[in-house]
């Protein structure tokens, strides 16, 4: 059986991450073109231009897209033939290289005497362990423009789907301008208060475009889609019909006594790369 | 987009802000100060202790923590960061002269009576377009406290450098012309 070397997984996430700092996903640029077929405001088109303007420019330059390269959130899915004991090592490592390299900022920082740690690490990686035969490492750069008008609750089961709704929509509407949208909304359904969390992050790394594989959970996902386009924040919050870009619910079941609502949101520069390393 | 106005920093005449409404689309040259969290912070604690002095008159303020420039190049990606986070510091930069931020996003409300009151202005532009806005960057200075990587006090020479006034010297927010929009 193949195993992966320290060296090996270190040099992915390096260019994986450089990578995902000055590329965007092919199924969000298509949704930016799409929305300049849509809207008429002269602001919003010319923000949507902007953004594909811009990262034309990335690419060329090689600089990124923005100047928030994020903290590293990581998801690791592997199988128990490939368990090692260095790899959050390998990637910190990876990823420290990678703003070295890739001239990326470094942004993390103590909790309370706010020094930089300068290197943009230790990363936040989370594990899944998979039957099959795998060993992905799931990379994305997230600002925290976004993160920060993120939100959770725990909402009484009564409220319903009706209160979910209501609380996305509200988390969206107070954020206005403030995470960059057009968003990628991130929503996590049930759970606990910690896994809630987890379950709207992972959300953010579904490929662009693709509905919930439940149909009723891709129904709920194109109505909050569809409410939240109607709210007139637009690109930059600046005004017009493109708000979201994709809403992406995952679920999980709960306490009898508790309906958790987690909603992580990700900016126009939804940063993302998957390695698939075997 | 035609730019409806030109304005040069550090202003000769603040009059001239005066002129600008919310939603006017301007573009910017001249030498624009930058600086974020930390370093409002410690501009603030190092003109108390004497430590540091500057002339803030008439001066722009650009929320700005870029990524570091690459061989051959001014500076990396230089887009806004959230202006609300430099909302506790504003009254007192204005009282040193401040004539102007730039940043991303709105700001609370108490706001708009300040730059009323000072005449000042909070100038919008766009986030997440880092890439691009390098573009119109000439040079980059520090001017202290380098240690503190992104949150270095430095300044850079800028060539039309677009913008948006988001708060004018009448104190009227343009994200308040959009619906959506609730207060801060």
């Amino acid at each position: 059986m193949e195993r992966l070397t320290f060296t090996e997984v270190l040099e992915a996430v390096r260019e994986g991450y450089r990578k995902a700092c000055i590329s965007l996903p092919e199924g969000v640029l298509k949704r930016f073109h799409e929305a300049l077929d849509r809207e008429k405001n002269a602001l919003a088109r010319y923000t949507l231009r902007l953004f594909i303007e811009n990262q034309q420019i990335a690419q060329r330059q090689g600089i990124p897209l923005c100047q928030d390269t994020g903290i590293p959130v990581v998801i690791v899915r592997f199988s128990e033939e490939h368990c090692y004991s260095w790899l959050e090592e390998a990637i910190n490592r990876g990823i420290e290289e990678a703003v070295k390299v890739g001239y990326l900022r470094a942004s993390v920082s103590h909790p309370l005497t706010r020094e930089n740690t300068g290197t943009n690490t230790p990363a936040v990686i989370h594990y899944e362990l998979t039957k099959d035969q795998t060993f992905e490492i799931w990379l994305m750069p997230k600002g925290c423009g976004s993160e920060n008008m993120s939100k959770l609750a725990m909402l009484p089961p009564a409220k319903g789907v009706e209160g979910i709704k209501a609380f996305v929509l509200n988390v969206v509407k107070e954020a206005g301008p403030n995470p960059c949208p057009p968003l990628i909304v991130g929503v996590g359904i049930g759970g606990n208060f910690e896994r809630v969390a987890y379950l709207a992050k992972k959300a953010l790394f579904r490929e662009p475009g693709l509905p919930h594989p439940d149909h009723q959970i891709a129904s709920l996902e194109r109505e909050i889609f569809e409410e939240l386009n109607a709210l007139n924040i637009g690109p930059l919050g600046f005004g017009g019909k493109t708000t979201a870009l994709f809403v992406n619910i995952e679920i999980q079941p709960s306490h009898i006594a508790s309906l958790p609502v987690a909603v992580n949101l990700q900016c126009h520069s939804a940063r993302m790369v998957k390695l698939k390393l075997l | 987009m035609k730019p409806v106005a030109k304005l040069s920093f550090p202003l000769e005449n603040r009059e001239v802000l005066r002129d600008l409404k919310v939603g006017d689309f301007i573009t910017l040259d001249g030498w624009l100060l930058c600086a974020r969290d930390a370093t409002h912070r410690k501009i603030l604690s190092s003109l108390k202790d004497r430590s540091f002095s500057f002339d803030f008159h008439n001066q722009l303020i650009y929320y700005l923590g870029p990524t570091p420039a690459p061989p051959g190049m001014v500076i990396g990606s230089c887009g806004p960061t959230t202006a609300s986070r430099m909302d506790i510091y504003l009254e007192e930069f204005l009282a040193l002269g401040l004539a102007a931020t730039m940043g991303k996003g709105k700001r609370a409300s108490a706001l708009r009576e300040l730059h009323r009151q000072y005449q000042a202005v909070y100038l919008i532009t766009f986030g997440g377009v880092g890439a691009y806005l390098s573009q119109f960057v000439q040079k980059m200075e520090y001017l202290a406290w380098k240690d503190l990587g992104p949150e270095a006090l430095f300044r850079i020479k800028v060539k039309d450098f677009p913008a948006i006034v988001g708060i004018d010297t009448l104190g009227q927010d343009f994200y308040e012309l959009s619906s959506a929009l609730t207060p801060a």
